[in-house]
C-alpha cells in the first residue's frame, strides 16, 4: 500500500540485500529448498576441502548421518539419536591422540591446540549456559559475563594465598599445609562457585526479571558492568583488600586428585603430569559433557518447556498457568550456574583471573556465539562456542597472517576481532536469524514472525 | 503443599508491594542522596556551585545524545544501541573536518572559529544523520516484523562495527583535540574558575533543543513523527509514509548525536574510539531516568545525571570518587527501572513495569 506513493531509491536494490534473500529464500517451495540445501551442502563441503581434508570428512560423515537416520528401518532407529552425537563424542575424546598428526588448514592456519581447545571447551560451556537464558527463555543477557567473573572470583577467593590471615585447607593439592590462605579442593569449589552464582544469578533476577525484554537486557548489561568495576576497585573496599584489583588473583591453585586418585590412575595434580594439557582438556570435555546433558534435559523437561512457551508469547503462557517470574528466575539461575563453574574452571586453567578479563566484549562475544550457532540449539551453540572461542584464540590471527601474506598488506585482523564478531552479529541476525545449526522450532517462529503482521506492507 | 505455600509466598510479596514498601524504599535512596548533597553544599558551598555548573554543562551535552536514544525508541521501540558509537564518529568527522581540513587550532582568529565550527557542527551533522539512517536501513529495517529482540540483537553488532570504525580512523589511544574554544575565565566561585568553553558548550546545546521541540511539535513531519509513535498501523492508514517518518527520525537522532560529538570533543578536548560505549550507555541511562520517549524527560535526566557525575567526581565529603562513576550511573539505571520504570516524565504503560 504504502509503495503507491513512494518509490524506493536506486540505492536500496544494495542495501537492502540480505533481507532480499531472506525473502526469496522463504518464497521457496520445500522441494527448491531441499535442492537449494544440498547445493549449499556441496559448496560448503567445496571449501572445507579447500580448507583441509580432515574437517571436510567429519562433516561430510555428518551431513551423511543426516541423510541416513531417516531411513533407518524400525528396530534400529531407536538408537538414532546416539549416533550424531557418538561421532562426535569420539573425535572429541581422542582428539589429543591425533591433532599432532593433522598438519593445519589452509586460511585457518592450524588446528586448534590443545591449550586452546580447553579453552574452546570453556567458551563452549558458557555459551551453553547463555543459550538457557537467550535461546529457551528469550530473555536477552547483556551481562552474562558477570557470571563467568563470579565464578572465576570464587574459585581465585578459596584456592590462592588472597586471604592470607586466614589459613583454611580442604583437599587442595600441589600446596604445603603451612601455605597461607584459604585452599579448597578444585573440585568443590566448581559447584561452590555455581552455586555461588546461581544465588546472585537469583537476587539480580528477583528484581529485574519482571521487566521487559530490551529493560531486562539493558539492566544485566549494568550489573555486567558494574561487577568488573567492583573488581578493580575491590582492593580497598573500606580497608578490606577482596579482590587485589586491577593486579588480580594469581597464582591460583591447581586441579587435581591428590593421593587418593592417584591411586586408581587419576592425576594427582594437574600441574605435575606431563601431558597437563591433555588431561585439562578431557576434563573441560566432562564438563562440557555434563552441561549438554543437562541442558537437552532440561529443555525436555517441565521447566523447559515452560522456558520456551514464554519465549514464545509471554502473554499466552502466563494464561495456560505458567508462573512467569519463578520460570524465569530459574532459567536466569541455571544459565548462572553454568557460567559460575565455566568461569571457576577457567580461573582454574589459567591459575589467574583480572578484572580485565570481564568486559561487556566478552558477553558480547559469547552471545555472537550463541547467535552464530543457533539460538536454542544446543549443538549449534557448542559448535559456535568452540569456533568463535578457535577464532579468538588462534584463528583470527592466522586468517590475518594468510590474507597479509596473499596480498602483501599488513592489515591486523586480530586488533579488529569485536568487529568482526559484530559483522558476525548482523549477518547472522539478517540472513539466517537461526543460526547455522538451528533448532528447527526456533526457525519456524523466527521466520514465521511471532508478533501479529501489520496490515500493510512495510517492506516495500 | 509446596504450591500452596508458594502461592501464600506470592501473596505475600504481592501485599508488601501494594501496601507500598518497594516506593519507600526508592524515596529513601533519593532522600539520601539529598542529605549527602546538602552536607556538601554546606561544608563546601563554592566547590558545590562550580562542580554544579559543570555538570550542568556535561548534562547538556548528554541531552543531545540521550535525545536520540528517546527519539528512536519513542518510535519503534527499539534500543539503539548504536547511537553511541554514531556520537563517537561525530567525534571522529569533527576532528577530520575542522582540525584537519580546515585547519582550526588554538591560533586561529575569531571569525575563523565561527565560520569553521559551523562548517564542521554541519558537517558532523550531516555525515552522522546519513549514517544512522543507512544502519537503520541496512540493520533494522528487515527485522521489523522479527521478534523485539531481533534488531536489538544487530544494534549491538552494529555497535561493534562502528567502534572498530573507529578504532581503525583514531587508534587505540585517546586523541587530543586542538584548544579551539577560548579558555579564559568567566566567574570564579572560591577560587573555582568556571571558563569560557564550557559556557560556550552549554549555551550551543540550547538552540537546538529548541529547534528540535519546534520540529517535533509545531511541524508536519513533527506531526507525523509522533503518529507513528503512537500506532504505526493507524498512521499508515492516514497516509502517513511510516518508513519514511522512520528514516526521517533517525537522521534527526544522528544529526543530535553529531552535533553532541562535536561538542563533546570541544569540551573534553581528548576523543577516543570507545567513548560511545561508555557515553551512550550514560546517555541511555538518562534517557530511562527522564522516561524513555519523553523528550524534555530526556534532557532533565541528562542534567541529573551529569550533575551526579560531576557531584561524585568533584566533591569532597564522602563521595566515591572517579572510580566508581560507572558503576554508580548503572546502579542508577537499576534502581529506575526496578523502582520507576516510566521514568521520572514518563507515563506507566502497562508492559512498562
Amino acid at each position: 500500500m504504502a509503495s503507491a506513493e513512494y518509490r524506493r531509491p536506486w540505492f536500496h536494490r544494495y542495501t537492502g540485500l540480505p533481507g532480499e534473500l531472506r525473502r526469496r529464500w522463504r518464497g521457496m517451495d520445500d522441494r527448491k529448498r531441499f535442492q537449494a540445501g544440498i547445493v549449499l551442502r556441496v559448496l560448503l563441503l567445496a571449501v572445507l576441502i579447500v580448507i583441509g581434508w580432515p574437517l571436510a570428512l567429519l562433516v561430510a560423515i555428518l551431513f551423511a548421518v543426516k541423510y541416513l537416520l531417516p531411513r533407518v528401518p524400525e528396530p534400529w532407529s531407536r538408537f538414532n539419536r546416539f549416533v550424531t552425537p557418538g561421532i562426535i563424542l569420539l573425535v572429541a575424546v581422542t582428539y589429543p591422540f591425533f591433532v599432532e598428526g593433522l598438519g593445519s588448514m589452509r586460511l585457518l592456519g592450524d588446528y586448534p591446540g590443545l591449550d586452546t581447545a580447553v579453552i574452546m571447551g570453556v567458551y563452549a560451556m558458557m555459551a551453553v549456559g547463555l543459550n538457557i537464558v537467550v535461546g529457551y527463555a528469550g530473555l536477552l543477557d547483556l551481562g552474562y559475563v558477570a557470571f563467568y567473573a563470579m565464578g572465576a572470583y570464587t574459585a581465585a577467593w578459596f584456592a590462592s594465598v588472597q586471604f592470607a590471615h586466614r589459613n583454611v585447607h580442604f583437599g587442595a593439592v600441589g600446596v604445603g599445609s603451612n601455605t597461607p590462605g584459604i585452599h579448597i579442593s578444585i573440585w568443590l569449589l566448581l559447584i561452590v562457585a555455581g552455586i555461588f552464582t546461581l544465588v546472585i544469578g537469583v537476587l539480580i533476577g528477583l528484581p529485574t526479571l519482571r521487566l521487559r525484554g530490551d529493560y531486562l537486557a539493558i539492566v544485566t548489561l549494568g550489573f555486567g558492568e558494574i561487577l568488573p568495576q567492583v573488581a578493580r576497585n575491590g582492593d580497598n573496599l573500606g580497608g578490606f583488600n577482596l579482590t587485589n584489583g586491577p593486579n588480580g588473583i594469581t597464582p591460583i591453585d591447581a586441579p587435581g586428585f591428590g593421593s587418593v586418585g592417584g591411586k586408581i590412575g587419576l592425576p594427582e595434580n594437574y600441574l605435575a603430569v606431563s601431558n597437563r594439557n591433555e588431561i585439562y582438556f578431557w576434563t573441560v570435555l566432562v564438563l562440557v559433557i555434563l552441561t549438554i546433558f543437562v541442558s537437552l534435559r532440561l529443555r525436555d523437561s517441565r521447566l523447559g518447556r515452560a522456558w520456551i512457551a514464554i519465549r514464545e508469547d509471554e502473554t499466552a503462557a502466563a494464561a495456560m498457568g505458567v508462573p512467569l517470574m519463578r520460570t524465569k528466575t530459574w532459567a536466569y539461575a541455571t544459565g548462572a550456574f553454568i557460567g559460575g563453574v565455566a568461569g571457576a574452571y577457567f580461573a582454574a586453567f589459567k591459575s589467574s583471573t583480572f578484572p580485565g578479563d570481564f568486559s561487556f566484549n566478552i558477553s558480547a562475544f559469547i552471545l555472537s556465539m550463541v547467535i552464530l550457532g543457533g539460538m536454542g540449539n544446543v549443538w549449534g551453540v557448542v559448535f559456535g562456542g568452540a569456533f568463535l572461542a578457535f577464532l579468538n584464540q588462534q584463528g583470527l590471527s592466522d586468517i590475518g597472517h594468510s590474507i597479509n601474506q596473499t596480498f602483501g598488506t599488513s592489515f591486523d585482523v586480530p586488533k579488529y576481532q569485536f568487529g568482526i564478531y559484530g559483522l558476525i552479529i548482523v549477518a547472522v541476525m539478517l540472513i539466517r536469524p537461526e543460526g547455522l545449526i538451528p533448532s528447527s522450532r526456533r526457525q519456524r517462529e523466527l521466520h514465521e514472525g511471532v508478533a501479529d503482521t501489520p496490515l500493510y506492507d512495510v517492506q516495500k | 503443599m509446596a504450591t500452596d505455600a508458594s502461592r501464600q509466598q506470592t501473596a505475600r510479596l504481592r501485599s508488601l508491594g501494594a501496601v507500598g514498601v518497594v516506593p519507600w524504599i526508592g524515596r529513601l535512596l533519593v532522600l539520601l542522596l539529598l542529605a549527602w548533597l546538602a552536607v556538601n553544599l554546606y561544608k563546601t558551598p563554592s566547590d558545590f556551585v562550580a562542580v554544579g555548573l559543570e555538570g550542568l554543562t556535561l548534562g547538556l551535552v548528554y541531552g543531545l545524545i540521550a535525545l536520540g536514544y528517546s527519539l528512536v525508541y519513542g518510535i519503534l521501540e527499539l534500543i539503539n544501541f548504536a547511537h553511541g558509537d554514531v556520537f563517537m564518529l561525530g567525534s571522529w568527522i569533527s576532528l577530520a573536518v575542522g582540525a584537519h581540513t580546515l585547519n582550526l587550532g588554538a591560533d586561529s582568529s575569531g571569525l575563523a572559529v565561527i565560520g569553521g565550527l559551523v562548517l564542521t557542527l554541519l558537517a558532523a551533522a550531516a555525515f552522522c544523520g546519513v549514517l544512522n539512517v543507512t544502519i537503520e536501513r541496512v540493520a533494522y529495517r528487515p527485522l521489523r516484523n522479527a521478534p523485539r529482540l531481533a534488531p536489538l540483537i544487530t544494534a549491538i553488532g552494529m555497535s561493534f562495527i562502528l567502534q572498530d570504525v573507529g578504532l581503525n580512523r583514531l587508534g587505540p589511544a585517546p586523541v587530543s583535540i586542538p584548544n579551539i574554544l577560548p579558555r579564559g575565565t568567566v566567574f570564579s566561585i572560591g577560587g573555582n574558575i568556571y571558563r569560557w568553553d564550557s559556557l560556550i558548550v552549554a549555551v550551543s546545546t540550547v538552540p537546538v533543543l529548541l529547534l528540535l521541540v519546534w520540529l517535533v511539535q509545531r511541524t508536519r513531519q513533527g506531526r507525523a513523527m509522533r503518529a507513528v509513535a503512537q500506532d504505526q498501523e493507524a498512521a499508515a492508514m492516514m497516509g502517513i509514509n511510516v518508513n519514511r517518518i522512520i528514516s526521517f527520525t533517525f537522521l534527526i537522532a544522528g544529526a543530535l548525536a553529531g552535533v553532541a560529538g562535536l561538542l563533546y570533543a570541544l569540551y573534553s578536548t581528548n576523543i577516543q574510539f570507545d567513548q560511545g560505549f561508555t557515553l551512550g550507555l550514560i546517555a541511555f541511562t538518562a534517557a530511562v531516568l527522564g522516561g524513555i520517549g519523553n523528550l524534555p524527560g530526556a534532557v532533565l535526566g541528562a542534567v541529573i545525571i551529569g550533575l551526579i557525575q560531576q557531584f561524585n567526581e568533584g566533591l569532597s565529603w564522602h563521595a566515591p570518587g572517579s572510580d566508581w562513576t560507572q558503576s554508580i550511573v548503572f546502579a542508577i539505571l537499576i534502581l529506575i527501572l526496578v523502582f520507576r520504570p516510566e521514568g521520572l516524565l514518563g507515563e506507566r504503560t502497562p508492559e512498562g513495569g
